[in-house]
């Protein structure tokens, strides 16, 4: 913490100049988002055996608190303090140049850190049982709206930061010509950023101040609006990190290098200018817009953000193909894939994020916000289904990867357990294969998301499912129960190769 | 590579590939954008179309007389009712029921108003898994005409506090 603000070392493998006050802010953060991945993980062990009908492990009230929980710590916190240490690895290792204003990076750090901190204990100790969504007229205690706004606060001084630090990168020529495409890439991530916490101060503001009862009274139907107008956009910063770090995996893993840097940064350009505009998808079956409004974001736009995930679709694969047929790959249509580096954990990570990110997360995601076929699947487990395609297949999936990598190129220290994490992605990746598609299956069958009982056996109605949607989501937790497996095995080896791997040498040029 | 500066100048047009992959995006992307409006004209089955606020208050009140008016029996302790023909039907999402019980007639339509009187609920029809988020204070108009008849199920998949999961409502149509 205490680093000199001009002490550097020169990577051995990459040349680049790794400042140690850097190096000491991406580690707390990294280290931090894997903590609350594990919290996440045991909430979502707790609410996955209660919904599978033949465990209904947990109590009501306690599932609904886990359920509201889970995504706090697994899509707010592990997603956003990753990210954090994504965009400094991003403008200060990748750019050469020292870090702008570390000690105020470290009071981002403690502002996230204490903020979710708050917002978790808060939903633990029984006053924020509302869902992540806390939709209005619901009500969590004022500490529970302050934790989060803290947290926003804290990302938006870290993007501060990362601005800060591209300038410093310009003014002090540390690099030539362009911003490399992965900063450029996290870049349009950071500006998406900046749009979306203002939504999320639009929102969180009244509502910290209606549950103290300064305001009186909040239109539930304009939060909606305005949460997922912060919500989605969220989504939308995963999304285009994830890419960057796609990117990055490809240089890692393959040396791969862009194709065609003018098209890979006009896909940035599309995912800045539309990917915001998309969130009334999550309005499609509410009373409270009209449909040539619908249409207009939720098609004309979005369609326009889905382009740039198609362009990037082509070219990430392409940079990996040119990359091995130069290395002499070059026997018929498919030797440049099946001798690529499927033994090293960057590479399946990689391949299998792109997959279940493109073919689960974003068929799925398309299919769902078309204003009629939403019909089908809203508030259904189609839905929650697609979403972990896209930031856990995804991004949870690309950022795990990347960590096997940071960890002896930042932190300079062996990976300890290399076999088992190189399985991790494997096991992870099918795991949430299983899940995601039973999980959409169910969904499609009728089977609700928050939902506490599917078998109904308190209602006054009686009401069963046929059993298929049971088989489904059976199978939901199979494949559930093998993803966490998969994803404990990662906090596993990255909480050990972090605090008792080998230290590397200052010249060793081992990576993994 | 993509973690260094780009060496060259980049601003390059693209190659055959890359623009024939680009084509096709953009052609599958411009029939995806002509299904959505389209769909208001050829299709059956829509979202609302007409925006409406509503005072929960207000809508208890015409919802409390729409039963009273064509109520013809209990189940449960949940009020049935049989509205005429084409009539204006109100369902209530309130915490944790959907009132009433409706009985309708196959192949009539009738204009739904469904709303809530306290928190957001999930109207999501069974088996035909329907879903339509109700939000107080916003009436979700909906013209809907049975087309089969039988006992349709209402689950609420939007959750609305600790007895969330026994909201279940329940629609009858008859021939
Ligand atoms: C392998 C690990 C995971 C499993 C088995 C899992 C399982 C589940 C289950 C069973 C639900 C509850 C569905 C319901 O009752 O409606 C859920 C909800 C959710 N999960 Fe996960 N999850 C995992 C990882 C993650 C990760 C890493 C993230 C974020 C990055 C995430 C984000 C969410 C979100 C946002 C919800 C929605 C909660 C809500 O409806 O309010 N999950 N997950
Ligand atoms: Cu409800
Ligand atoms: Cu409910």
């Amino acid at each position: 913490m205490a680093a000199n603000a001009l002490e550097f070392r020169t990577c051995p493998i990459t040349g680049k100049k790794v400042y140690a006050t850097t190096q000491n802010l991406i580690w707390i953060n990294a280290v931090t988002s894997v903590v609350f991945l594990l919290v996440g993980g045991l909430a979502a062990l707790l609410v996955l055996l209660t919904r599978w009908p033949a465990v209904h492990l947990l109590s009501a009230d306690l599932f609904y608190r886990i359920l509201t929980l889970h995504p706090i710590a697994a899509l707010v916190a592990w997603i956003i303090f990753f990210e954090v240490a994504g965009l400094y690895f991003g403008c200060s290792v990748l750019l050469n140049s020292r870090i702008a204003a570390p000690k105020v990076a470290w009071l981002a750090y403690f502002l996230m850190l204490i903020g979710a901190a708050i917002v978790a204990v808060q939903i633990l100790i029984g006053n924020a049982d509302v869902m992540f969504t806390s939709y209005i007229p619901l009500q969590a205690s004022p500490l529970y709206y302050l934790g989060v706004i803290l947290f926003a606060v804290g990302a938006l001084t870290a993007c501060g930061i990362f601005f800060g630090t591209l300038a410093i990168a310009k003014a002090e020529k540390t690099y030539e010509g362009s911003l490399p495409l992965v900063t450029f890439g996290l870049s349009a991530a950071a500006i998406i950023a900046v749009f979306t916490l203002a939504s999320g101060a639009i929102i969180y503001i009244p509502t910290f101040l209606w549950s103290i009862g300064i305001i009186k009274n909040i239109d539930p139907a304009m939060y909606r609006l305005i949460f997922w107008a912060f919500g989605h956009s969220s989504q939308q910063i995963n999304v285009t990190a994830m890419v960057s770090v796609w990117y990055l995996l490809a240089v890692l893993t393959v040396g791969a290098k862009p194709v065609n840097e003018k098209i890979c940064r006009s896909a940035f350009v599309l995912y800045i200018l539309f990917i915001n505009m998309a969130s009334e998808h999550h309005l499609l079956t509410d009373p409270t817009l009209s449909p040539a409004h619908k249409i207009a974001n939720t098609s004309y736009f979005i369609y326009m953000a889905a382009l740039a995930s198609m362009i990037h679709a082509l070219a990430i694969p392409m940079t990996v193909e040119v990359a091995q047929r130069k290395k002499g790959y070059t026997k018929g249509a498919f030797e440049w894939l099946t001798k690529a580096p499927w033994g090293e954990p960057g590479f399946p990570a990689l391949i299998l994020s792109l997959l279940i990110f493109g073919f689960i997360g974003g068929i799925t995601g398309i299919v769902n916000g078309t204003e009629q076929l939403s019909i089908k699947s809203h508030n259904t487990w189609a839905m929650t289904g697609h979403f972990h395609g896209t930031v856990v297949g995804g991004t949870t999936l690309a950022f795990m990867g990347l960590t096997y990598y940071v960890i002896p190129l930042i932190f300079r220290r062996e990976l300890i357990g290399k076999k088992l994490a190189t399985l991790q992605p494997y096991i992870y990746g099918i795991g949430l294969i299983i899940f995601t598609l039973s999980m959409i299956a169910s969904g499609t069958l009728g089977v609700p998301r928050r939902h506490w009982d599917i078998t109904f056996a308190d209602s006054i109605i009686p009401f069963s499912f046929d059993p298929t949607a049971i088989l489904f989501v059976t199978l939901t937790a199979l494949g559930g129960l093998l993803a966490i497996i998969g994803g404990a095995i990662f906090v596993g080896v990255a909480v050990l190769s972090v605090f008792f791997g080998r230290k590397m040498a200052p010249s060793e040029a081992k990576l993994l | 590579m993509a973690i260094t500066s780009p060496e060259t100048y980049w601003w390059k047009p693209a190659d055959k590939e890359e623009r024939l992959w680009i084509t096709i995006a953009i052609v599958w992307c411009l029939i995806l954008f002509t299904m959505m409006p389209l769909w208001h004209i050829v299709g059956g089955q829509n979202p609302s179309l007409e925006p409406l606020k509503i005072r929960p208050t207000d809508y208890q009140k015409v919802s409390d007389a729409f039963i009273e008016k064509y109520k013809i029996g209990e189940e449960a302790g949940i009020p049935v009712v049989k509205p005429p023909d084409g009539a204006d039907v109100y369902l209530r999402g309130q915490m944790w029921n959907w009132i009433p019980i409706l009985e309708l007639k196959k192949g009539v339509n009738y204009k739904f108003h469904i709303s809530s009187v306290d928190l957001m609920h999930g109207f999501s029809l069974m088996p035909l898994v329907m879903n339509f988020q109700i939000v107080p204070g916003q009436d979700n108009i909906l013209n809907l005409t049975p087309t089969s008849s039988g006992t349709f199920h209402i689950i609420c998949n939007e959750f609305c506090g600790i007895n969330h999961h026994t909201m279940v409502g329940k629609i009858i149509v008859k021939d």
